[in-house]
């Protein structure tokens, strides 16, 4: 469908386009704008562009929204929930896709119809049975439920890609005498960088901004991510609009450079399976 | 051996989603804090939900409403910007970029923008006055007739283009001689987009309507960021209700027997859709 080109006049798809833009864009800079005028200049231009550029609001906020711990836990557990996810996701589905346990499609079967389980059916007893193992409040906590809430889309994910490899290099190393560990650490995982990749980027990516859990599973300040942080800092400096925009574009700028290097692997990741809201 | 690979996920997912989603169902039978020992009432709390819970059914009206405005909203957007770039060649990737964007903000930072906009001193309004536009400067999120549309707009902001890079990239997979055929035959862009498009990214556009009706009975971030639910109930939702009776007021098993309600009708909805589907609709 690309071919028909100079066929049909295109001028008003671009203008609708060109003002599409501008309406996903634009609010985007409002935060940085703001971001960079004092309290008494917000007061009389709240949107447009700053007339002089102050930079005292990063630091405040900086400080006040305790953004280095928060963006460290955040981190933190971008890192470990990551690594969980790729090592014991990545384990179930080269063993699926790879080692045809039995039973193997009645495990897809079962593992497909949980992953619809909604989070507010589990919450309340998982949230009782995390006080009574000593896991509220904890970074731990947190990790060990965000691996299995990823768990079933890196499943699939990594399976399907898993399944497009094909299996001469595995079997060429078993006829060297490698056994099934070595086979995956040392010639699938190599070769299957670039999925691991999509896949860590996409739950990287649900992490990074996940809300709902945080919020109910951890209430020490100094645990929070950035997110329920954030969410607090402004409940605090509600009308602070400077301040709590400094914090905003802190929070998103690593998101969005990071998007922005590796945009095709994110959006391939996310339409392909990751279809969270 | 096989199973040695699986069972470490697995066990995990049934420790933290399955296990506690069976506990739940049993929470819902009884009156508890959640602390100390629960009591097995039977039914009461879905007795005293359906029948004598004003709150409750308000917050069902507005999951539906909800609802309504996520399965017609974002995807004529979406339809509509995806068939609009399908045409176009000269800057479509930048275009899709940018539509793309707003989806990997946080949600907090979403909230947090549209705080600002929707601001009746310091948002969008004003600045139209600005401009000689008067009449849009208004408290969405504070007055209880606009709260929900509001929170509806900002949480759409954020999804449609996601909905449109989907929809794009199905349509980019459309034989290109149907297209041909559809010109041969003389079709206008209407007939080719009746024809042609929609035709060829139905299963997309349908699996999708039907993961809207699910999430639609979920929704939480948005609402709790903005207004928890005010003003006045205004933009109460099941989850958020859910949330204020199980954290705040420490009614474990009557927030239970709510997540259990939004889980089914979720589910319902799901049910629905696959029936349509095996009903002839053939996708």
């Amino acid at each position: 469908m690309f071919r028909r080109r100079g066929r049909t006049n295109l001028i008003p798809n671009y203008i609708i386009l060109l003002l599409l833009v501008c309406f996903a864009l634009g609010p985007i800079l409002v935060p940085l704008f703001n971001s960079l005028k004092t309290p008494q200049e917000l007061g009389t231009n709240p949107i447009g562009l700053p007339r002089a550029v102050h930079m005292e609001n990063y630091v405040n906020a900086w400080v006040q929204g305790e953004f280095a711990t928060t963006l460290t836990n955040s981190l933190i557990y971008v890192v470990f929930t990551v690594a969980g996810v790729l090592l014991l996701g990545g384990m179930a589905a080269y063993s699926l896709a790879r080692l045809d346990p039995p039973g193997g499609n009645l495990y897809l079967v079962y593992m497909l119809t949980l992953s619809t389980l909604p989070f507010w059916l589990y919450v309340i007893p998982l949230f009782i049975m995390w006080r009574n193992l000593g896991l509220l409040n904890t970074r731990a906590g947190l990790i060990i439920m965000y691996v299995a809430f990823n768990s079933p889309f890196a499943i699939f994910l990594l399976r399907s890609f898993f399944m497009s490899l094909s299996r001469d290099f595995e079997d060429a190393a078993r006829v060297d005498g490698a056994n099934e560990w070595q086979v995956m650490t040392r010639v699938v995982i190599p070769i299957m960088w670039p999925a691991f990749l999509t896949v860590g980027l996409v739950v990287a990516l649900g992490v990074w901004s996940e809300f709902q859990a945080a919020l109910i599973f951890l209430q020490k300040d100094e645990l929070l991510p950035v997110t329920t942080s954030y969410y607090n800092f402004t409940q605090r400096f509600g009308r602070d609009w400077s301040l709590t925009s400094a914090g905003a574009v802190m929070m998103t700028v690593p998101v969005l450079a990071l998007f922005l290097l590796l945009q095709r692997r994110f959006v391939t990741g996310l339409t392909q399976g990751g279809l969270k809201m | 051996m096989p199973w040695l690979f699986i069972a470490p996920i697995t066990l995990l997912h049934l420790v933290v989603v399955v296990a506690p989603s069976i506990g739940g169902m049993y929470y819902a039978l009884t009156d508890w804090s959640g602390i100390g020992k629960a009591d097995f009432i039977g039914l009461e709390n879905f007795r005293t939900l359906f029948f004598d819970d004003g709150n409750f059914r308000l917050a069902i009206r507005h999951n539906v409403l909800w609802l309504a405005f996520f399965l017609t909203v974002p995807f004529i957007m979406a339809l509509a910007v995806a068939t609009l770039l399908a045409q176009t060649r000269r800057g479509s990737m930048a275009i899709r970029t940018a539509f793309f964007v707003p989806y990997v903000l946080p949600s907090v930072v979403v909230a947090s923008i549209w705080r600002m906009l929707l601001d009746p001193r310091l948002g969008f309004g004003t600045l139209l006055e600005n401009w000689g536009i008067e009449g849009f400067a208004h408290p969405y999120l504070g007055d209880k007739n606009t709260a929900l549309g509001a929170i509806a707009f900002a949480d759409n902001w954020h999804w449609w283009g996601f909905l449109m890079i989907l929809f794009l990239t199905a349509m980019q997979n459309i034989p290109a001689d149907l297209y041909d055929a559809a010109k041969i035959d003389g079709a206008n862009r209407w007939q080719e987009f009746l024809n042609v498009t929609l035709p060829g990214i139905r299963s997309t556009v349908f699996f999708m309507l039907m993961m809207t009706a699910i999430w639609s009975f979920l929704v939480f971030d948005y609402v709790w960021i903005l207004t928890h639910g005010g003003p006045a109930g205004s933009s109460e939702m099941l989850a958020t209700y859910l949330y204020k009776q199980a954290f705040q007021r420490f009614e474990a098993g009557y927030g239970a027997a709510i997540g259990i309600t939004m889980s089914a009708i979720a589910g319902i909805m799901a049910t629905i859709f696959v029936l349509l589907r095996r009903r002839g609709w053939d996708v």
